[in-house]
């Protein structure tokens, strides 16, 4: 940021506060015609076009009355839009209960469970590899990021098959066991990333003050890793929030089903209810796209120091 | 299907919390141990003969333990049950019998947690602090390496002793394990179909294909996006936003969306691709005087047309590698310019002093330092987009017939749906060394490639 800083102090910008003719619109700095400016413009338009349609195409199916599902109309708001699809998803008809709020509530229990075990196991997991030099830790990091190699399809038949043994198949724990398990590798890498950037002064000082190493990890490392903690806690949360192939797998009783095997249900009918489909991706996939877009920024912070670390 | 009841609230916050209580009961007092083991020195003699007996008996124990649950997943079944000298592996089982008959159910756990932390207790007392420092390591790490070890070290384990059974749907319960078997099963892997009619090879290409195109197009088009937006310049929050958005929405959703997009009468591009062929069959019609002219819109009319995206093979393909694109451009434009940001000014400045043009800067100063970023970034992408399969799954299927499953598709549909299980983990170990092989390969070029631009 300091970088971007000097750079506007060292190039006068030709520009005055509330005032928003066209060429205010395009502004920039490193001496670009208009010309260049309106086709970047242009471009990041169409690309925008291209990542939003296929989400709008989804709001346009849902708001479709049942009838009128089938169109080769292209336009985002239908003809006759109804909300009659949210609303039988929401209050379900008279005699036959919604399961919206099952499927929601049991991806909302195994995730969040999922994600508070991983975000404690990789936490001081992370701080370990971050702070102490012992025997087989650059093997164990090696470990970590060869994990990322296996096909997750690869292990899904021994973990099957030992979740099946163990009679965990139809059991909010061995999602969770397999989902946390997972999920922690990643969440080690990033957090000792971070972990490496935080100077280890504050911890001797603590220390010496006659701090236990319990004390320095919760009053000292805990706040300091915040974000970071959030970004992983978010990560996890995230991937098995949308998981479907180890939940297909896993659960087979309909009472269990978390919300991308509810969702599948609906088209796995004699007729696909496309309407309602719709209307459930839109109403699962609000709140997380909105968590994710407003926590981004601080997610690609996490990636990048993660990954550009070593 | 029904509804959320408050019974069923109960039941499963109930299951859930007791699960996740007793975990963490059971690792805490491990810790614990672990914690005296390495902090905690016995003071007197009476005191070390307590303290290292309980900790040997324990270790034996825990190590007896382990072995009983590596049977009881069936990883060593077969080998307990064949040779009787081994039957102390189940000694775990029978001492929780006789213990469980004496004590009544939940106190039996409660007094063997008692014990276990009143030993911890008895431990602490009669020692005296030693200092240690890496016991801290191995007490914040053991949690993570247990989950670790028993989720993919022992899966990888049992997927190996797989691959050398003859592991099937019939022979689930009892199934026979011998080199035989796995030869059988590796030969099958080159030989036979690997789902029910693709052979190896011909997945294999396709898996490649499949990777190529989806990187090549990930980090063209996050590069090129990423290019564009590291500029000061109005709504570039609102574009970031807006071109993040194919990441942040649920890849299962826009998967099933995208999917309804190849419909032949209702998806969005048969009825692009039918509208425009009317266009320009109507251009045609109005142009039919100049010869050219009428020419060129005549074939446009004729070549763009609807395509049968679900029937064939070609087209199948081009839907998933097109969804797929879409999917993971905002990953790659995002780590791309988080790299691009960290790049100094004053190279751009200093370059174009000298006279640099701005493919001399790109090629000379922007791909060098972008380096750190997207190497790492090449080969976790490689990697994902090669065990992808999910995408695959949820808008072909893998259809029509098996045209365009990957490599890890295929695994999927055969231990899956076909319930080849000993087959599928030879399969998995054929796919898994393909990926290290490439991975060492890739890191060793790209080492390589470091000493040219240094």
């Amino acid at each position: 940021m300091s970088v971007e800083g000097v750079q506007e102090k060292a190039i006068p910008v030709p520009q005055k506060r509330g005032m928003l003719s066209w060429r205010a619109l395009f502004y920039r700095p490193r001496g670009d015609g208009p010309l260049k400016r309106l086709l970047i413009h242009v471009a990041l338009w169409v690309a925008c076009l291209i990542a939003l349609y296929p989400v709008l195409r989804v709001v346009s199916i849902s708001l479709r009355p049942a009838d009128r599902l089938l169109t080769t109309s292209l336009a985002i708001i239908p003809q006759d839009a109804t909300l009659a699809n949210y609303v039988e998803l929401l209050f379900g008809r008279p005699g036959r209960p919604t399961p919206f709020y099952l499927w929601i509530w049991n991806s909302l229990l195994i995730t969040l469970t999922t994600a508070t075990i991983g975000l404690l196991l990789s936490a001081t997991a992370a701080y370990a590899f971050s702070r102490f030099r012992f025997p087989g830790r650059n093997a164990g990091m090696i470990f970590l990021l060869s994990t990322q190699m296996f096909p997750a399809a690869m292990l899904l038949l021994p973990l099957f098959l030992m979740i099946a043994r163990l009679g965990l198949i139809n059991q909010y724990l061995g999602l969770v066991i397999a989902y946390s398990v997972t999920a922690i590798p990643f969440s080690i890498w990033i957090l000792r990333g971070y972990y490496d950037t935080i100077p280890r002064d504050l911890e001797e000082a603590a220390l010496i003050d006659g701090a236990s190493w319990l004390q320095v990890l919760w009053y000292i490392i805990r706040p300091l890793s915040t974000p970071a903690l959030a970004i992983v806690f978010l990560f996890n949360f995230m991937s098995s929030w949308n998981e479907y192939i180890v939940a297909r797998i896993i659960l087979n009783k309909k009472e269990m089903y978390t919300w991308p095997l509810g969702l599948w249900t609906f088209t796995e009918q004699y007729t696909v209810l496309w309407g309602k489909f719709a209307a459930a991706s839109i109403l699962v996939a609000l709140p997380v796209t909105l968590l994710f877009l407003f926590s981004s920024r601080w997610l690609i912070s996490g990636l990048t120091l993660g990954s550009v670390k070593e | 299907m029904g509804a959320l009841t408050p019974e069923i609230i109960m039941r499963s916050l109930q299951q859930v919390s007791l699960a996740v209580v007793l975990t963490a009961i059971t690792v805490l007092v491990l810790e614990v141990h672990v914690y005296l083991l390495f902090f905690r020195r016995p003071r007197s003699l009476p005191s070390a003969l307590f303290t290292r007996a309980f900790q040997g008996v324990g270790g034996a124990f825990l190590a007896v333990l382990s072995l009983y649950l590596l049977h009881r997943i069936g990883l060593i079944a077969d080998i307990v049950k064949a040779s009787p000298s081994l039957s102390w592996v189940l000694l775990p089982e029978r001492l929780w019998r006789a213990w469980t008959d004496l004590v009544p159910s939940p106190f039996s756990l409660v007094l063997l947690y008692v014990v276990l932390i009143v030993a911890a207790g008895l431990i602490y007392a009669w020692g005296e602090p030693r200092p240690s420092r890496l016991g801290l390591a191995y007490v914040l790490i053991l949690p993570a390496l247990i989950g670790i070890s028993f989720l993919i070290i022992v899966p990888f384990l049992y997927e190996v002793r797989l691959a050398f059974s003859n592991m099937a749907m019939y022979t689930a319960q009892n199934p026979k394990f011998g080199l035989k078997y796995g030869i059988e099963n590796f030969v099958k892997v080159f030989t036979g179909p690997v789902a029910k009619n693709a052979t190896f090879f011909e997945v294999f290409m396709r898996t490649v294909l499949w990777t190529a195109l989806n990187v090549t197009f990930h980090v063209l088009g996050g590069l090129v996006l990423a290019l564009l937006l590291n500029r000061h310049m109005r709504l570039r929050g609102v574009y970031r936003t807006i071109l993040v958005l194919p990441w942040a929405v649920p890849a299962t959703i826009t998967a099933m969306a995208w999917r309804n997009e190849f419909d032949y009468r209702y998806g969005f591009f048969n009825i692009l691709l039918g509208r425009m062929q009317n266009f320009f069959a109507d251009l045609a019609a109005r142009t039919a005087s100049t010869p050219l002219v009428f020419d060129l819109f005549q074939w446009l009319a004729q070549n763009v047309h609807p395509v049968p995206w679900r029937q064939d093979p070609k087209w199948a393909f081009i839907s998933v590698v097109m969804t797929n694109v879409w999917l993971g451009i905002p990953f790659m434009m995002v780590v791309i310019l988080g790299g691009l940001q960290s790049i100094s000014r004053e190279y751009y400045e200093a370059a174009e002093i000298d006279g640099a043009s701005a493919w001399q800067q790109f090629r000379h100063i922007t791909l060098p330092l972008l380096r750190p970023v997207l190497v790492p970034a090449t080969i976790l992408g490689t990697v994902w987009t090669f065990n992808r399969f999910e995408i695959i799954y949820l808008v072909t299927q893998g259809g029509p017939q098996e045209k365009t499953d990957i490599l890890v598709s295929s695994l999927y549909k055969a231990v899956f749906q076909f319930y080849r299980y000993g087959f599928g983990a030879a399969f998995a170990l054929v796919i898994f060394f393909i990926l290290l092989l490439w991975a060492v390969f890739y890191l060793k070029v790209t080492k390589g490639l470091k000493g040219v631009y240094e």
